[in-house]
């Protein structure tokens, strides 16, 4: 860091001209900051944007427009600006496309300018500019057709290399990021006077407030304007109100924070930049934190933005919307030129003539489009001097990096060549009415104020200040209290019998007396080769607007797609109405005929690293260890994802070399001697009531009334639509007692599942479930030698013979002199086996005792791979077969669906093309050769016909090396299957360029007889 | 968007799983095909007010039948599944 | 003189004039009283459609009807991405016929829609998912389909700034369909809407459907907000809408309308070649050639008509985007938008005749139907001409369901919101 500091330490000469620095409210000239820009060392103040300290420093060209890479100075004082974007940082923190007017100014900023080549002030893509005749709108719809081949070769990767605008890093995003709930009554957007004076009132009537401003200051245009309120500037009352809003215990105030999107429900998106101010973010810190807040009402205060005029050449570095001159002069104390044009169609704008001369520049020309002079241009004018023109307006400027020139043409026509250095616009104010329309509301057109203003029918989002089409001061303070007493009375506070606050005294009379001028584009001026910008960043003009209109794009949606018009970085924030009334005026509509675009969140654009938060890496998802996790990693165990789970996939041994070996080594332990496998990952339900077994009757499609007290069944679920849904055990413990298990994948579907069959379907019936998933560590052990093993542990006083605990039998036991456990006869790899669940806790112990008891016995653990092997060889259907595509008949089941009683899926899964006996069906396989593997997803072709789909007869579903056959065995799916067995097949996997030969043979094909099993 | 569930109170949608169409009746094991059909397939998805099954998959683990209007997301009740009235809920 | 040809020729000469004698890309046309055909929605569908039953099937008196402004439904709102890495039979040769009109659609229909055939990748995280596309991948190489089994390394080479090293979910490979890719969404709409237009198909914008007139059982035609229309054959192509227009003719369809959001960045120089979907968590991205990042994930998941959705999705589709590429952090999202999705029963699309006489449904695209479009369209008009389905889209009918003959890529059964 310091580095960084020492390289600034001698701001260098900037070959642009310096202007002294005034104060601002906003900034603290006693301190000063190094900053670079395209490689040029200057400095600025804390408070100071990048741009504010970019016109300190003198620079005005910073950035290349995206079409016909025009040079651009800096157009406002806010988000929205479509100009002065600067790639900001470097390295793997490297930020494209931020705009330099709400960049916060930091010691070491490095920024450069994109989009050109090789440099800023020489960019060789400024000869699109000369290409405009040729690159109007939609130019590339009507060209680059030929040759067909040639648009992925050429002309695409020509125009991809020239269309974007700055570089995303090329590493991944080093800063952390958070997310947080946050729940009021009120919210209030924007800290203006309208947004202070709404937050004040609600506050003062006891409701929960959070005052959300996207600045690092509040006070919104108070800050911007010379203004006095209650005989103070009025940046100074807001300070004051601010600092009475902290001192209250039920309101929250959030700087830097924007509000970016309003959801249903009161839900507001913002994110809040809690670390872009500073080089990186301290530590523990993170860079940015999205925030849900959750407000019963909703305040918009958010302002306006100002619109620009369209004129020919109106792009220039210089040419600058007024109120950003006059935010840039008060706050920043910055004067972004010495001898300047204003040029407006309303009072306000006025308001930059005399800040403009208190902060010592020359006004060169008034230029008021108004026919005649309102009695505040008067005064203006008498108080300064100033040339006024009325009825006039900018017909051209001149100046390629800067402009230098505005020639006016005045009321009768007369041209007058005016030497400036700046040109402060004002085509009057937008309402910011974003938020107002996120939920599908259309905003309604205001002849007086020529602009959309919200056409609001919530109970839940109010609107006040300029936000709302109040122009003034003084109405935006009144408005704002009596937006926020509403919005706290639909709360339930209790409108306080005074007034909150007295509205306090605005010292100015302030006036608007906007007259809509969109454009000062006559019949000349539109035959000159003068480029007219409405959409400033993505280089649509005037003519493109007519050309659109020319070839039926006349709809606002069509003109906006067709042009890209509001499609930039800035959403056509400061271009949407003015496109609007140039597109009303060439289709002869009026404006409200002509409609709005819908406008889409965010307000602003949004870092995707906030709404992704902490959710990546390996932080991206959760993880459900089973009991035994910590066990299995001191065993040196693999892990395998399994949804959300983390499982062993296998046990390798030092000298082990492969994972087959391992595998191989553990199915063989298993088949000869005893394995175990934590099995705690199948969803476990418990079912208690006296209508459980008719319940079980209902989802399963096999018979359950007869079960006995001590049993285990298989059962199979299906869906409504009669396709297989899930598989897995019942054991019923007592006389209204069952456990159920289900598949790892579908454990959350089957208790949804049953739940929707019980509350929604049968809620007469008495019984009740709970998942116990995570209470029990449920551990398999299988194997010739299971039952000596578990001999050790289960308590004497249980009987554990083949004839007192055959297969298939449940109980709950205790082990170990006494602890609770449950034991169940069950088989997954077809060997003598069980499982027996413990309380989770003691999961970690069991795998360690049976361990030690089985020592003996040639005990080992076996991962997800080897119960998978052990399950192919027995002709289980797993996942890869229960996969929501197959029916019971499919998988060989056709004959457990029970006749005798209704169940879920029974009637649809008789329809005829489940039943279709040419379906394919499950089926094993094993290849000629032996050791030639068959490789899932492989499909199944009758023998000598060709590998086309018409002859494709189905697919292997789940393939393995059988150590116990020594052979590759898979299950598949094939038409007409049993009764091809025997039958040779050619099995396709052209992705890999094979065909080999496999017969046909039952799915069992380890102990068809179920001997071992029953042993 | 928000659900208020009669047990949780008012809850964010990520605790909630949809099914859909809560004026459905699962017809009787003997019902006509067409009938059985119409149940599993066809809906009558209207814009405007909805009737619809929610599940507190991440709270009570309670279905719930809600009335919210698709063209504006509005929700106009919530009440239990099981407390629901519904005649002929289940022929079976 | 007027240009109508589009050429680098015609460009330049226009560009010497002002551009002054482009002709409007379709004629702003008013309904006449009567049509051989009708189609309901201008979008790419019914726009498709009208195109290939006058190029094709010389059927020529026909109407588009669109309620607001062409293209303005889900042809407008996609990610842009074309396919046909389908895996079961129904499916494979429709988007394998689909993928081939887009493949010669420019020259075609005489406009750039940017055909990009930049690959599409999809990335599998374990054995079982690596598993199933072989198998999909197997059946598109059966259907004459381009795909390709990618292991690591080639992954790696091909998109190197994915999240290879510190992965929650590991990536293992892909399936790649080279020929897939992206098209700029909205000139298929109006290229179609031009060709369509030139071949005298009327395209009439702000005529919304108010009813339709049923005789006998037999549509005769439609009542609009710009007055009663008679048609021989109505074919409704407005998916978004299927279900409110289909109730018109008192029909109730297999579907329900739910919404989906899709999401750009703001431009940026190009980096992502491929169109990549990410296989443990709902991601799927390109990058357009304007330079934004365009991307999506799941629906909300609820019926919907609002054309918005909600923040869970949003953050869920994101969190996997920066789980798949976390360089792309600091990447701003620009916009979001919601459109409104037939999502059909088992998760495929019905075209097909309906129980009313000369009433044809194409519908039920859930959040694939962009790339369809072309078939789609073929399919639909040589339903309309030929009153039998067309080959490639034979398993689409309707009665499908009752059968059960449903075409479920994902195996969730009849919950749309699955799909």
């Amino acid at each position: 860091m310091h580095g960084i500091l020492n390289a600034f330490s001698s701001a260098s000469q900037s070959s642009e001209r310096k202007t002294s620095r005034l104060s601002g409210n906003g900034i603290d000239t006693t301190k000063t900051l190094c900053f670079s820009f395209d490689g040029h060392n200057y400095t600025g103040h804390p408070g100071d944007t990048l741009a504010s300290a970019l016109l300190a420093n003198g620079v005005r060209l910073v950035g290349r427009s995206f079409k016909y890479h025009r040079p651009r100075g800096i157009l406002s004082a806010g988000p929205e600006e479509p100009n002065a974007l600067v790639e900001l940082r470097g390295g793997a923190r490297r930020e494209p496309n931020s705009r330099a007017t709400v960049t916060e100014l930091y010691d070491g900023l490095i920024s450069t300018s994109q989009n050109r080549w090789p440099n800023l002030a020489f960019d060789a893509l400024g000869i699109n500019g000369m290409m405009s005749p040729v690159f109007t709108a939609g130019f590339y719809y009507k060209t680059f057709m030929w040759p067909a081949s040639f648009w992925e070769k050429f002309y695409e990767p020509v125009i991809r290399r020239a269309a974007g605008l700055g570089r995303a890093a090329d590493e991944a995003d080093p800063d952390h990021y958070e997310k947080n709930n946050a729940f009021c009554d009120v919210l209030v957007i924007g800290s203006g006077p309208a947004g202070l004076s709404s937050a004040l009132a609600a506050a003062e009537s006891g409701a929960r407030v959070i005052l959300c401003e996207q600045d690092s200051l509040l006070g919104g245009r108070l800050r911007a304007e010379n203004i006095q309120i209650d005989n103070h500037p009025g940046w100074q009352w807001a300070e004051d109100i601010v600092s009475h809003l902290r001192n209250m215990s039920n309101v929250r105030i959030m700087t830097r924070s924007c509000v970016f999107g309003r959801y249903d429900g009161g839900t507001y998106g913002v994110v809040e930049r809690v670390s872009d101010h500073l080089a990186e973010p301290l530590p523990g810190q993170p860079r940015q934190r999205l925030w849900r807040i959750i407000a019963k009402q909703g305040i918009v205060a958010t302002g306006g933005i100002e619109r620009p005029i369209v004129f020919p050449n109106n792009d220039r570095p210089g040419i600058m919307l007024a109120g950003a001159v006059r935010t840039y002069i008060n706050r920043f104390g910055v004067t972004p030129g010495q001898q300047a044009v204003v040029y407006v169609n309303n009072d306000d704008g006025l308001r930059t003539v005399s800040d403009l001369l208190a902060a010592g520049a020359r006004i060169a020309a008034v230029v008021d489009s108004r026919a005649q002079p309102s009695s505040q241009a008067k005064t203006i004018i008498q108080q300064t001097g100033a040339p006024l023109f009325f009825g006039a307006r900018i017909a051209d400027t001149s100046g390629y990096r800067g402009v230098k020139m505005a020639i006016i043409r005045d009321n009768k026509g007369k041209n007058h060549r005016i030497a400036c250095d700046l040109i402060a616009v004002s085509g009057g104010w937008n309402p910011d009415i974003a938020l107002t329309t996120h939920d599908g509301g259309r905003p309604v057109y205001n002849e007086t104020l020529a602009t959309f203003v919200p056409a609001l029918d919530s109970e839940d989002l109010h609107v006040a200040g300029v936000a709302a089409g109040t122009m003034t001061t003084a109405e935006a303070l009144r408005e704002g209290a009596q937006v926020g007493q509403r919005a706290a009375a639909q709360c339930g506070f209790r409108e306080p019998s005074t007034p909150p606050v007295a509205t306090p005294a605005v010292d100015q009379d302030e006036t608007y007396g906007v007259v809509a001028q969109w454009h000062a584009l006559d019949k000349e001026s539109s035959q000159r080769a003068g480029k007219a910008f409405i959409d400033f960043q993505n280089d649509v003009t005037a003519k493109d607007t007519k050309l659109a209109a020319r070839e039926g794009f006349i709809s606002v949606e069509h003109l906006k797609r067709y042009t890209t018009l509001g499609m930039a970085t800035d959403q056509g924030k400061t271009a949407n109405v003015n496109a609007l009334a140039l597109l009303a005026e060439v289709t002869q509509q009026s404006i409200p005929q002509t409609g709005t675009t819908r406008v889409r969140p965010p307000t602003q654009p949004v870092a995707l690293g906030a709404l992704g938060g902490p959710h990546r890496g390996k932080h991206f998802k959760p993880y459900r260890l089973p009991p035994t996790h910590q066990w299995a990693v001191e065993q040196g165990a693999v892990f395998t994802a399994n949804g959300l789970w983390l499982r062993a996939q296998w046990y390798p041994r030092s000298n082990e070399t492969s994972w087959e070996e391992t595998v191989n080594r553990e199915v063989k332990t298993v088949r000869n001697a005893v394995g175990f496998c934590d099995v705690t990952t199948l969803g476990k339900i418990d079912i208690q009531g006296p209508d459980a077994a008719t319940f079980l009757e209902r989802v399963y499609v096999n018979a359950w009334q007869k079960l006995p007290i001590g049993r285990a069944r298989y059962g199979l679920m299906l869906r409504e639509d009669g396709f297989a849904f899930d598989d897995g055990t019942t054991a019923r413990l007592g006389e209204n007692h069952y456990v159920m298990t289900t598949t790892t994948a579908n454990a959350g579907p089957v208790m949804q599942h049953l739940e929707f069959c019980h509350q929604w379907l049968w809620p007469e019936m008495n019984v009740q479930f709970i998942s116990v998933t995570d209470e029990w560590a449920q551990i398999a052990v299988a194997g010739p030698k299971a039952r000596d093993v578990l001999r050790q542990i289960v308590d004497p006083a249980f009987d554990l013979s083949n004839e007192a605990f055959g297969y298939m039998a449940a109980a709950s036991v205790t082990i170990c002199g006494g602890q609770t456990a449950r034991l169940f006869r069950l088989s997954f790899s077809g060997e003598l086996a069980y499982e027996l669940a413990v309380p989770a806790r003691y999961g970690d112990a069991l795998a360690k005792l049976l361990m030690r008891v089985g020592q003996s016995y040639g005990i080992a653990p076996y991962g997800t791979e080897a119960l998978g092997v052990m399950r192919i060889e027995k002709g289980h259907p797993a996942g890869p077969e229960l996969n929501g595509q197959t029916t019971a008949h499919d998988l060989g089941m056709g004959r457990i669906l029970s006749k005798k009683k209704d169940f879920i899926g029974k009637t649809m899964a008789a329809r005829p093309a489940l039943t279709d006996p040419s379906r394919p069906t499950l089926v094993g396989l094993r290849p000629l050769s032996p050791t030639l593997p068959l490789v899932s997803g492989s499909h199944l072709l009758p023998k000598g016909k060709p590998a086309t789909a018409c002859f494709d007869q189905g697919w292997i579903s789940s393939s393995a090396w059988s150590p116990t056959l020594k052979s590759w065995i898979a299950l598949g799916f094939l038409a007409h299957g049993p009764e091809r067995h025997g039958e040779i097949i050619a099995v396709h996997n052209p992705l890999a360029g094979t065909i080999t030969e496999a017969e046909i043979v039952s799915p069992v094909f380890v102990d068809p007889e179920g001997t071992r099993l029953h042993a | 968007m928000r659900l208020t569930c009669p047990h949780c109170g008012a809850r964010a949608l990520e605790e909630f799983t949809y099914r859909g169409d809560a004026t459905l009746r699962r017809p009787a094991e003997d019902a006509p095909h067409q009938a059985w059909v119409d149940y599993v397939y066809l809906r009558d998805d209207p814009a405007g007010y909805h009737s619809e099954l929610w599940y507190h998959g991440v709270g009570c683990r309670a279905w719930l039948v809600v009335i919210r209007n698709t063209l504006t997301h509005q929700i106009k009740s919530v009440s239990s599944a099981v407390a629901s009235p519904a005649p002929n809920k289940s022929d079976s | 003189m007027s240009s109508d040809h589009y050429s680098l020729f015609s460009l330049l000469r226009e560009s010497l004039r002002g551009h002054a004698g482009w002709k409007p890309a379709w004629r702003k046309a008013s309904p006449q009283l009567a049509y051989d055909v009708i189609i309901v929605g201008g979008g790419g569908h019914g726009l498709a459609t009208a195109y290939y039953l006058a190029r094709r099937y010389g059927i020529q008196r026909v109407a588009v009807l669109e309620k607001g402004w062409i293209g303005g439904g889900n042809v407008g709102r996609n990610t842009t991405i074309v396919r046909s890495n389908y895996l079961l039979p129904g499916n494979t040769p429709f988007y394998e016929c689909s993928m081939k009109l887009w493949e010669g659609l420019e020259q075609d229909i005489n406009y750039n829609a940017m055909v990009s055939q930049r690959g599409v990748l999809n990335l599998f995280h374990n054995d079982a998912q690596r598993n199933a596309y072989i198998r999909r991948g197997n059946a598109m190489r059966l259907n004459g389909v381009d795909a390709e089994l990618l292991n690591i390394e080639a992954v790696r080479n091909k998109v190197p700034f994915l999240n290879f090293d510190n992965a929650r979910f590991p990536i293992q490979g892909g399936l790649l369909q080279r020929r897939g890719g992206t098209v700029r969404h909205d000139a298929v709409a109006w290229g179609y809407a031009r060709a369509a237009d030139r071949l005298g198909v009327d395209i009439i914008e702000n005529c919304e459907v108010t009813g339709i007139t049923i005789q006998n059982g037999i549509a005769t035609g439609v009542e609009t907000t710009r007055g009663k229309i008679t048609a021989g054959k109505i074919g409704l192509a407005c998916a978004g809408n299927s279900s409110l227009v289909a109730a018109m003719a008192g029909l109730r369809l297999p579907i329900e309308s739910h919404v989906l959001q899709a999401f750009v960045t703001e431009g940026l120089k190009p980096f992502i070649d491929c169109v990549t979907t990410f296989g443990a968590g709902h991601f799927y991205i390109s990058q357009s050639d304007k330079g934004g990042l365009v991307f999506g994930g799941d629906i909300d998941g609820y019926n919907s008509y609002a054309q918005r959705g909600n923040l869970p999705v949003v953050e869920d589709v994101i969190e996997g985007g920066m789980a798949l590429m976390p360089r792309i952090g600091r990447v701003r999202l620009l916009r979001q938008w919601g459109g409104i999705m037939d999502m059909s029963m088992d998760g495929s699309p019905i075209i097909d005749h309906t129980s009313v006489g000369g009433l044809y449904l194409n519908a039920g695209w859930c959040y694939g139907g962009f790339k369809a479009t072309p078939a789609s369209g073929l399919c639909f008009a040589h339903l309309l001409a030929r009153d039998e389905p067309h080959e490639v889209a034979r398993d689409y009918r309707l009665d499908r369901f009752g059968r059960g003959a449903v075409i479920d890529e994902k195996g969730v059964g009849a919950q749309p919101n699955l799909h």
